[in-house]
């Protein structure tokens, strides 16, 4: 049986990807238009993070779970009655600022204060989750520096599969170049996993599960610290939309062998 | 006045520095003639003298960590190295690739030196300051940014440079060896895997990416699904083309719900905004809605067409450059011959 295992997993909120984003401009600097009233979701790739935490801490007896999530308190209440649903955490709750454009050293350093302060948390057994990347900043930097300023030596990104051995090691597969992955080999906790996609679906709700989370997480909220982010030397030139619109050609009549030759000959063009 | 290190580490040999090392040299020696500055290179290898040989016509100082630690991309003994050749080199801007072993440690090593990193660095801006663009919101909101804290680190996006050309010169590794003291190792590399599929699919060198919707395993007019005839047509077209396959998130979810799937997709294939955003000068869409969250994995995609059904699908709204209007199968069927024939 493997050891163990306290887990932290370390999720933003950002908005639904099927929202139109705009950029803005605060007097904190960069931000999206009507950012607080669009729909937000966990982050996607700190979600998978999350559901395989969930997995492992459910099946390995002793185990602990938690959430740790910045975000302005109204915007991380909305997103954990949904999440709340689908496994089972105790919430670590910072109040903050949300979106991409603060600096990740400063929510790096929010982070590690809030892990530090959680009661009962043995970092010999941490394994420190997190998405690999995120869908707002995307610099996939946060989760390692939060690593780094725990001291944790053992760091993996990218990953899409774990598996914890009696002895209390585990292989880890990494994503990396030409669609291949990295086979490693870590001698146990603590480590830090920023994690790609996975390989477990959703789960499903539970509202079960929902309730026994809520009892907890809306005490957490109402009592987590409120935080501002340092700009720590950064500063913004510019922010923008894309501008490429393309001129679309669009074809209704062609024949599939019209259009096979086009293709074709598009191929073979330099 | 600024000083530049740019790290580089060596491919799976251990010898040769890898194409995306070399593009960072390229954009260090645009970067140190505009600023006029003094140019460092560092190289992680397990045996530098080849990589060397790259790069020391290069008219930058060279600093090297060399040894079998380095054979493996390993955070701890990475993470050293980095920091070692910065300790060495005392730079104020460190440019490297944003490959998945530098990924791994580079901010780290940033917070180890007091310095500030920003990744996934398209450009460097031919202003007097130093300013990089980089994409938020997974490529949907583009940025140029600036920093006062030093050394700051920019991962450099493959693709965003040419590779440096080799110039022949003679270095002397053992001149410009810097010594590393280890942390203890817990971590070994054990190698690498192939996704289980019939074939590598993903092909970061090709011209074309080719994406597969979810379209392909739909039911299709005579009511029935054909996956077994999808997929033949898309492998074929992948052996004839050369293209590297890319696919929308439905099409890869369906496996984990099910359904019927293409079994040789799996979430590496997937581009978007859970997947990858690749670099292609072409690409090809067939059997995809073209929606916002799948098209933001396009950004760095040249010339777009796509192949769909709907008259109204995403890519006729400006994401594509030419959208045909029919069935993929008759199509690729067709495209097949021709490449073929």
């Amino acid at each position: 049986m493997p050891h163990p295992l306290h887990i932290v997993v370390c999720a933003g909120i950002v908005p639904d990807p099927l929202q139109t984003l705009e950029p803005t401009t605060t007097p904190g600097g960069p931000g999206i238009k009507n950012e607080m009233v669009l729909p937000a979701v966990l982050d996607p790739w700190a979600a998978s993070a999350l559901y395989e935490a969930a997995n492992l801490a459910a099946r390995i007896p002793g185990s602990k779970l938690w959430l740790v999530s910045l975000g302005p308190k109204a915007k991380l209440q909305q997103v954990m009655m949904t999440i709340a649903q689908k496994v089972a955490f105790e919430l670590v709750p910072v109040d903050g600022p949300i979106g991409g454009f603060p600096d990740a050293q400063a929510t790096a350093a929010a982070l590690t204060e809030a892990i530090g302060a959680i009661p009962g948390l043995d970092r010999s057994k941490l394994l420190l989750f997190g998405g690999w990347e995120s869908a707002s900043r995307g610099a996939g930097v946060t989760l390692q520096l939060v690593g780094e300023r725990l001291g944790i030596t053992d760091q993996f990104q990218g990953v899409d599969q774990i598996e914890l051995r009696d002895d209390g090691s585990f292989e880890v597969l990494e994503r990396v170049e030409g669609g291949k992955h990295q086979v490693s080999v870590c001698a146990g906790a603590p480590a830090v996993l920023g994690w790609a996609t996975g390989n477990l679906p959703e789960p499903r709700n539970n509202p079960q599960v929902g309730m026994a989370n809520m009892r907890t997480i809306m005490p957490a909220l109402q009592k987590a610290k409120t935080i501002a982010l340092a700009a720590d030397g950064l500063r913004y030139v510019n922010v923008s939309l894309p501008k490429q619109q393309r001129t679309t050609r669009v074809e209704k009549n062609m024949t599939p062998d019209e259009i096979a030759a086009e293709i074709a000959a598009w191929i073979g063009a330099e | 006045m600024e000083s530049i290190l740019v790290l580089t580490h060596a491919d799976e040999n251990g010898t040769a520095l890898t194409k995306a090392s070399l593009e960072a040299v390229t954009a260090g020696k645009e970067l140190a003639a505009r600023l006029g500055a003094e140019l460092t290179i560092g190289i992680v290898a397990t045996h530098a003298n080849d990589a060397v040989a790259q790069v020391a016509g290069a008219g930058a100082k060279l600093l090297a960590v060399q040894g079998e630690p380095y054979a493996q991309a390993r955070f701890a003994s990475d993470a050293a190295a980095c920091e070692a050749l910065w300790r060495a080199a005392q730079a104020m801007i460190v440019l490297a690739p944003h490959s998945s072993r530098f990924a791994r440690v580079m901010a780290a090593v940033a917070y180890r030196v007091g310095g500030a990193i920003d990744t996934h660095v398209t450009a460097i801006s031919e202003t007097e300051d130093v300013e990089a663009t980089r994409w938020f919101y997974r490529q949907r909101i583009e940025a140029v940014l600036a920093r006062t804290t030093r050394p700051w680190f920019l991962l450099l996006d493959a693709g965003t440079h040419a590779p440096s050309a080799s110039e022949a010169s003679q270095a002397h590794v053992d001149e410009i060896a810097i010594a590393v003291e280890l942390p203890p190792l817990r971590t070994e590399a054990m190698g690498m895997r192939a996704p289980k599929q019939n074939q590598q699919t993903i092909r970061p060198d090709a011209k074309l990416l080719f994406v597969a919707g979810a379209g392909w395993t739909k039911k299709q007019p005579d009511g029935q699904v054909h996956v077994e005839e999808a997929g033949k047509l898309i492998l074929d077209f992948l052996a004839a083309s050369g293209a590297s396959l890319g696919s929308s998130k439905s099409l890869v979810d369906q496996g984990g719900e099910g359904n019927s799937v293409l079994p040789f997709l799996t979430h590496l294939n997937q581009v978007g905004q859970t997947g990858s955003t690749p670099r292609h000068p072409k690409g090809l869409a067939t059997c995809c809605h073209g929606e916002e969250p799948h098209v933001v994995g396009w950004r760095f995609i040249g010339e777009r067409r796509a192949v769909s059904l709907d008259p109204n699908c995403g890519w006729t709204r400006g994401k594509a450059d030419v959208v045909y209007i029919a069935d993929a199968f008759k199509v690729m069927a067709r495209v097949n011959e021709l490449l073929a024939g």
